[in-house]
């Protein structure tokens, strides 16, 4: 992506209040146009809130919100060119699928002909034109999802806002729309802002997400970003699996920290702004950036004992329990059992890991 | 299959009580549309099957004062249904989607209220009403009575149906570029339909069958079909009383029978 690329979004300092309770303090971010943009966070974070200002569900306390250069926090949801996908669908229960389709151009000043026209081909993109005739209640959750996205899609909104339009579908269904959906977003070329509380959903579908706390915004980044270096204990904690660990800081040099973790266990990782000899600082290190062996590696090896080895699949996780110090889980790749060695419980061993694996962060 | 002998979702022994509560409810009833079509001019004896009675209601003396007192129930109780469904279409969309406002719950109460008031209250309090702002009492009293004490009857059925309706599919419509009156009249209204036509067909039949209020608020010389009948058996019963209930019985179950399947009745599916 360039950095000329046109903003769709810019929402400028935005606060939201419900009486004494304040569900966003002042965000701003800027989404840019033919963006997969993802709001990632637990239930109660803001981001659905932020979504509905977006769509015009929700008025704005405080701040502004810009579509394409222009200010629309005072329109009402009919006069905002972008649509959203519900949580619960919201089809039109008494009208077919057709219809449901066809609804936005129609209220949008096309001909009752040209509307359905275009619907039945909006259809065809979704792969339902079959169903074109029937009422949403006799369609399947994951049909009933196409409609709602070719409903919101018809009319060419400028933005699409998609709010958990996955929570409800089973597993593999959930799997197969998060790449219908990216593709969608790729053909189309419109942005779309996806709102989702599940972080794997997030880093697969998204070009960029951002995380969201207790009305706050965490961290804006790519999934890689957000991955590999969260920013705070919250990310950290929120996006994947980790092992955090509160570790006192006992030697900077050259832009590197020496880290106690207790027991007399020492790990070395990059420094951050900010942090001095003795003081106390969280740091996250990823289960399957370490790896086990039986004789220390040239250095930074830990010494402890295997707890329990426990099978999920894909891979195995072990928890490691250093001599005096804290547990470890380690995850190595089932596919990996070859290069990588598994040990029994009980057995005595030694986590090693690369440089940059242990990252400090900022409560 | 598994034996019967043991079933936990049933219980027992209450079939006799079920069907000794339904003889008691519908015995007179049965009894008066039985003897509707008795040959005999006796109340009681039973002489034979025959409609000279039905014949006796469109033809004989009293013909005359049923028709017109027929037509008089029929034209208000019309008047009143779509009337007092209207005003309860636009109170129930007010109180569900009006958002919160200061003394809804109270408002919630005082709407149905009118239902738990002993009728007979009602016809005084409207009577002293009509007197005081010296209203004279013909038919135009008897409607406007009618459409009053309808609204919380129409209102009931409108109101419980659009508790269900969520108001995501109004926030869809609106976010498809729907103004708010498009969103009412397009999809709320539509979704609201079997509640407003079982409303009306409640009210339309609580109209029809009025008799104490309208017997209170009513002008010398006009009447409905329940004052006519109650006219005719103060002198003296006959069996072409029977006959005009047993109708007017049929009009009502027709009545009910229809709001119930249309409230069951669902647009969506």
């Amino acid at each position: 992506m360039t950095t000329s690329q046109a903003v769709a979004i810019d929402v400028r300092n935005a606060v939201k209040r419900y009486g004494d309770f304040t569900a966003l303090k002042k965000i701003s971010l800027s989404i840019k146009d033919n963006e997969f943009f993802t709001l990632l966070g637990p239930s109660g974070c803001g981001k659905t809130t932020l979504l509905r200002m977006i769509a015009g569900f929700e008025d704005v306390t405080e701040g502004e919100i810009f579509l394409y250069g222009e200010e629309i926090e005072d329109l009402p949801p009919n006069k905002r060119p972008v649509n959203t996908v519900f949580q619960n669908y919201a089809l039109f229960p008494h009208m077919t699928i057709l219809d449901n389709v066809a609804f936005g151009l129609e209220m949008r000043g096309a001909s009752k002909s040209d509307a359905r026209t275009q619907a039945g081909e909006m259809l065809e993109l979704v792969q339902l034109s079959q169903f074109s005739t029937r009422k949403p209640s006799q369609l399947s959750g994951g049909q009933q999802q196409r409609v709602a996205l070719a409903r919101a899609l018809a009319p060419q909104p400028k933005v699409l806002l998609l709010d958990e339009p996955l929570s409800a579908l089973d597993l593999k269904l959930r799997k197969a729309m998060q790449l219908e959906l990216k593709h969608l977003q790729r053909e189309t070329g419109i942005t779309f802002i996806f709102v989702t509380h599940d972080q794997e959903e997030a880093l697969t579908m998204s070009d960029r997400i951002a995380v969201m706390s207790a009305g706050e915004m965490q961290q804006l980044g790519a999934p890689t970003d957000i991955y590999e270096r969260p920013h705070n204990m919250f990310v950290a904690d929120f996006i994947g699996e980790t092992n955090l660990l509160e570790v006192s800081v006992d030697g900077i040099a050259e832009g590197r920290a020496v880290c106690h973790l207790g027991g007399g266990h020492e790990l070395t990782c990059n420094a951050l702004d900010g942090i001095n000899v003795g003081s106390k600082v969280h740091m996250s290190i990823r289960p399957e950036r370490l790896f086990m062996s039986g004789e220390p590696e040239k250095d930074g090896s830990l010494h402890g004992r295997v707890k329990e080895n426990i099978f999920v699949g894909t891979d195995i996780s072990t928890i490691v329990e250093l001599d005096d110090g804290p547990d470890f889980v380690v995850r190595t790749s089932n596919s990996d059992r070859g290069n990588k060695r598994i040990f029994e419980p009980g057995t005595e061993m030694f986590v090693n890991m690369e440089l940059g694996a242990a990252r400090l962060l900022v409560d | 299959m598994a034996s019967k002998q043991f079933d936990i979702k049933t219980y027992g022994g209450f079939k006799g009580i079920t069907l000794l509560c339904l003889v008691v409810l519908y015995a007179p009833l049965i009894v008066v549309t039985i003897y509707s079509f008795n040959a005999s001019q006796s109340l009681t004896n039973w002489e034979g099957l025959s409609l000279r009675w039905y014949a006796d209601v469109f033809s004989g003396p009293e013909s005359a004062k049923f028709k017109e007192a027929a037509k008089n129930s029929f034209v208000i109780a019309i008047i009143a249904a779509v009337v007092s469904t209207s005003i309860a279409t636009l109170a129930a969309t007010g109180m569900v989607r009006g958002g919160k406002f200061k003394l809804r719950t109270l408002s919630f109460g005082l709407i149905s209220l009118p239902l738990m008031v002993p009728e007979i209250v009602t016809a005084v309090a409207t009577l002293i009403f009509f007197n005081s702002i010296g209203f004279d009492r013909g038919l135009m009293t008897i409607v406007l009575a009618h459409i009053a004490f309808c609204i919380p009857f129409a209102y009931l059925p409108i109101s419980a149906r659009m508790q269900g309706i969520e108001d995501s599919y109004e926030q869809a419509a609106q976010d498809l570029y729907a103004t708010k009156r498009q969103a009412f009249t397009k999809i709320l209204l539509p979704l609201m339909m079997p509640g407003i036509i079982s409303g009306f067909l409640l009210a339309f039949i609580v109209s029809l069958d009025d008799f104490i209020i309208t017997n209170f608020v009513k002008g010398a010389g006009v009447e409905t079909l329940p004052t006519a009948i109650f006219g005719s058996v103060k002198q003296g019963m006959k069996p072409n009383i029977m006959a005009i209930s047993t109708m007017l019985l049929g009009v009502s179950i027709v009545m009910v029978t229809i709001s119930y399947f249309v409230s069951k009745s669902d647009n969506t599916k």
